[in-house]
């Protein structure tokens, strides 16, 4: 590799930071807040941090709508990851974040690291991360393209987090053809932690040490942040090159090591190595703290020989972590890292100038405000234009699809990968190690019991973007309310939300119109459902060309199950409990899997939903079950009522389930309105749970028969056994992908 | 009684080893790290599941050359219970403390669930609180599980009734004869792919192998009075 780097007048005449993501107004900026012309690095380290992956240039001013405010609120976005009081002292940190391009280029290293990223994030803040969830989006299951990229995919999770430790609890997988060139990887991770030991990523005291702990510096990942941070093309196979590569053990490693740090007060801050590298961390660390940090390059630990300053800092090699620690205490902090075989070396330190110094070879190569990078970065109010089809989708009649046999569109939904059983992926994942799982995978939310206390965590990641393509505001409310009912459904009490904000080119009004109007839904129902959002991440660009893909605002959300007495599933559990039906059922397929099935396509109005009919709903469902009255609890989503019932039954345990339906079979079986729940209790509460909720309309009974009976008002609509209808529900996936399951 | 749970870098099992042991067996239990020398201390030794060494190399390969697992083969010597699950089942077989190898799973996936097992054989000292016969449910999670070794082993194998457990539904991981986990010739030696430790608690759906741990203590006892 050639060591030969232009000058600063020729970055300046042939525009070569336009190459690295830069506009020319951008290079003006830098060249005025450095009263001179930046050099080669100095260019570099403006390109990666004024990228939209690290400064969220464009959708600063719509995050800034998000509640992100509540009285168990600890800390909220800026950090690593939130955080939200659990009670006892103790807390929990939660954060999402997306992978979808590195994904699409080289897919199992692309979620690998994705998760590996997810996970540092957690722990940089001090705590003990517990459990991964994902949200994923894929084509459809039809080219073997697709077929690869959902393969690696979720090899690569699995890889990552079984190997490191932590269990991987839950999430969602959904197909639509937008997302073939451009897949979604969205991984979350959920800590605990003491709220003595929570850190910060600050660097502060003047004349700290400015230590490097972790893995070695590569030249992987130059420029990972800008590719994040552009459209994907043809030509971006060519970027594999900025996809890293990760080593779980080596983070495993990593993990001990800080989480012993962390209990040690010669730590003043800590932040991950993340997107941007050396970069990010040391300029916003410098910029959180008010103060300024200087580096000797010749240091920092290399795997490479004759690495420039610039690669150095552009570099995002995987399973690194910058360290603030006081000035005296280094080797404490190494003896730590010595025993996990891990590098700590003091490579710089705190000043009180405020600028980013980095000293190569003897020579000062760089040298740039830390504010200038970090929080001054510009910030751009897009345009923003309702595009057409909204205004053709709003001005149509809801419609019920036709259906001829009843029947058979049931068996084909239930094979509908979006909808079918997703075992085939979740079976690859470790969910129960570190053994505090106690609802795996496949019910509405993941349950973990925190040790030594008689607590509860309920988790869930949802995003039905079909709707929010439909209709953004909309979609974006039903999107936190369903997370929201998956945890209550659960027996948890949502607490707050993290978001991976998942949108096409925000240069296109039409796309900034989806951002904005999804952050106003998202908004909206956070403050209704009083979850704020305390952590999140943005990702945009997300075309292949020139074809962006749905709005996919993914929202990962953590509640309280205060008593594990209270933890409650989807399915059945004993023969003659009274089957329930919350809320109105509406002719409503905008956007529903129905739809799809019978057009191809999705089209209208998203469903409605009303915010407090919702909460209300919630509230009341959550106290039936704290009164121990509820036997199990879910949620109607994808595939209506029909689909939740039968997903009740699934879980082999030989019962079946009788209920009778009102209203036009169709609409009864198949709409998606918003805001319904199924639940089942024992014939000796029923009293006291209507008592609770009046509204809850009884529609039957659960069964010993092992079999799904649905009768309309003329008679039945839908029977068949559980095995029959549980067989095409499970075998789906396996059998698209021709593989074992 | 004191165990003891080895930690290599990468293993990830091993708290819940040890909670299975202090919360559930409410026996005495300490962390050993990989390079300690004396396990005279303890009265049985447990190896964890996990990564050891991130499984580069094979897995179990390098952890079997660690300084602890000098100790380790003392221990064996002189009749300890050792036991080892997942990760500890392979870093057995590579160093040379049981017969045979744990191949990749057959579909070459990592494999996640909860399954059957059939007790082959309760009279061994991890299975005395067993019926024979008897099915219990364990979780499973590994790629490398799918156990191997030549004819004359598995004749040996069968001879001796070293075969502890066998999948008693279907094979998950392509391993010979549905094993599942086998002993020592002498019998103080476990290596099983199932997840013991994950099943002591009914709240996370098994509380099957808790009569593993207590099996132990039992013959513990009995012979040392």
């Amino acid at each position: 590799m050639s060591n030969y780097e232009p000058t600063a007048e020729q970055i300046k005449e042939q525009k070569l930071y336009r190459d690295m993501g830069l506009s020319d107004e951008e290079f003006a900026m830098i060249e005025k807040i450095l009263g001179r012309l930046p050099n080669w690095t100095e260019t570099g380290l403006f390109s990666v941090m004024w990228s939209e992956h690290c400064s969220y240039k464009n959708s600063k001013p719509v995050l800034r709508k998000f509640p992100t405010k509540g009285p168990r609120v600890l800390q909220g976005p800026g950090e690593g990851a939130g955080i939200v009081d659990i009670d006892d002292g103790q807390a929990v940190v939660f954060k999402m974040e997306s992978h979808n391009h590195p994904s699409a280029i080289e897919p199992y290293q692309g979620a690998a690291t994705g998760v590996g990223g997810i996970i540092r994030d957690v722990f940089s803040m001090g705590a003990r991360p517990v459990a991964l969830l994902n949200s994923l989006r894929f084509g459809e299951l039809k080219s073997p393209r697709v077929k690869y990229l959902f393969e690696e995919v979720v090899a690569g999770i699995a890889g990552y987090g079984n190997c490191i430790g932590i269990p991987t609890v839950g999430g969602e997988v959904q197909f639509d053809p937008c997302y073939e060139g451009n897949p979604l990887v969205n991984a979350m991770c959920v800590g605990l932690i003491d709220h003595k030991d929570i850190q910060k990523g600050v660097a502060a005291g003047v004349g700290n040490t400015v230590m490097y702990v972790g893995a070695k510096t590569g030249r992987d990942g130059i420029h990972g942040a800008t590719f994040a941070s552009e459209e994907l093309s043809e030509e971006s196979e060519e970027k594999r090159p900025a996809v890293q590569v990760g080593d779980p053990f080596m983070e495993k490693l990593l993990l001990e090591a800080c989480l012993e740090v962390v209990k040690s007060d010669a730590l003043v801050g800590i932040q991950d190595m993340g997107a941007a590298g050396l970069t990010s961390s040391s300029s916003e660390m410098a910029s959180k703290a008010g103060s300024g940090i200087e580096m000797n390059l010749d240091l920092v630990p290399q795997r490479e020989t004759g690495m420039t300053a610039y690669e150095m800092m552009l570099s995002e090699s995987q399973e690194r972590m910058l360290l603030v620690v006081k000035k005296g205490r280094e080797e404490e902090v190494q003896k730590i890292f010595e025993k996990y075989g891990l590098d700590a070396v003091a490579i710089g330190r705190v000043t009180d100038d405020k600028m980013l110094r980095l000293i190569h070879k003897g020579k000062v190569v760089a040298e740039v405000p830390a504010d200038a990078l970090a929080k001054d970065a510009p910030v751009y109010h897009k345009p923003s234009k309702e595009p057409e089809y909204f205004r053709e989708f709003q001005a149509m009649e809801n419609t019920e699809p036709e259906v001829a046999d009843l029947k058979e569109t049931f068996l084909k939904l239930l094979q509908a990968p979006t909808i079918a059983s997703k075992e085939w992926v979740y079976d690859q994942f470790d969910y129960q190690v570190r053994t505090n799982t106690v609802v795996t995978p496949g019910s509405d939310a993941a349950v973990l019991r925190i040790r030594g206390t008689n607590k509860g965590l309920a988790m869930t990641a949802d995003c039905n973007s079909r709707y929010i393509y439909l209709d953004p505001e909309t979609g974006g409310k039903i999107a936190v309310a369903e997370a929201a009912r998956n945890i209550v459904a659960s027996g948890g009490e949502p607490l707050a939300i993290t978001d991976c904000l998942n949108f096409g080119n925000p240069e296109k009004p039409e796309i900034f119109w989806q951002l904005e109007k999804s952050a106003d839904g998202i908004s909206a129902a956070c403050t209704a459902l009083e979850t704020p959002v305390i952590s999140g991440n943005v990702s945009l660009y997300n075309e292949h060309s020139g074809q962006a893909v749905y709005p996919t605002p993914t929202i990962g959300m953590v509640g309280l199950v205060k008593d594990l007495s209270h933890v409650t599933t989807q399915y059945v559990k004993q023969s003659g409990d009274i089957v329930y039906l919350l809320g109105e059922t509406k002719t409503e397929f905008g956007g529903s899997e129905l739809q799809k099935l019978v057009y191809g396509k999705i089209f209208g109005k998203a469903p409605s939903i009303d915010l407090e009919t919702e909460a209300s709903r919630q509230k009341a469902l959550l106290s039936a079950i704290r009164a121990g009255l509820v036997q199990s609890a879910h949620d109607v989503a994808e595939g209506g009522v029909a689909v939740a019932l039968a997903e009740k039954t699934f879980n082999e345990s030989g019962l079946g389930i009788h209920v009778k339906l009102e209203g036009s079979p169709v609409t009864a079986l198949f709409s998606e309105s918003q805001s319904r729940f199924i639940v089942t209790v024992k014939e000796e509460n029923a009293q006291a749970f209507e008592n609770m909720i009046p509204e809850a309309k009884k529609i039957g009974v659960v069964t010993n028969d092992g079999k799904i009976t649905i009768e309309g008002e003329s008679g039945v609509l839908i029977e068949g056994t559980v095995e029959e209808f549980y067989s095409a529900w499970k075998g789906a996936i396996p059998c698209l992908l021709k593989s074992e399951a | 009684m004191k165990f003891a749970v080895l930690v290599f870098p990468g293993s990830n099992c091993d708290v819940d080893m040890y909670h299975a042991i202090k919360d559930e067996l409410g026996e005495e239990v300490e962390f050993v790290w990989h390079d300690a020398t004396d396990l005279s201390g303890f009265d049985a030794i447990l190896i964890p599941g996990g990564f050891s060494y991130g499984d580069y190399l094979r897995c179990g390969a390098m952890a079997s050359q660690s300084n602890v697992m000098k100790a380790v083969k003392e221990a064996a010597e002189e009749g300890k219970p050792i036991l080892g699950v997942c990760n500890g089942f392979q870093i057995l077989t590579e160093a040379g403390l049981l017969p045979g190898a744990l191949l990749r799973n057959k579909n070459l996936k990592f494999i996640c669930r909860t399954v059957p097992l059939k007790v082959e054989n309760n009279q061994t000292m991890f299975t005395n609180q067993y019926d024979q016969g008897q099915i219990i449910h364990i979780p499973i999670a590994h790629g490398e599980g799918n156990y191997y070794c030549d004819e004359e082993t598995l004749k040996k194998l069968k001879e001796n009734n070293q075969i502890v457990f066998t999948y008693a539904g279907e094979n998950p991981n392509g391993s010979l004869e549905n094993i599942a986990g086998i002993v020592n010739e002498r019998g103080n030696v476990l290596g099983m792919m199932p997840h013991p430790e994950r099943a002591v608690d009914a709240l996370l759906g098994s509380a099957d192998g808790l009569a593993l741990f207590k099996s132990i203590v039992k013959q513990w006892r009995e012979t040392h009075v």
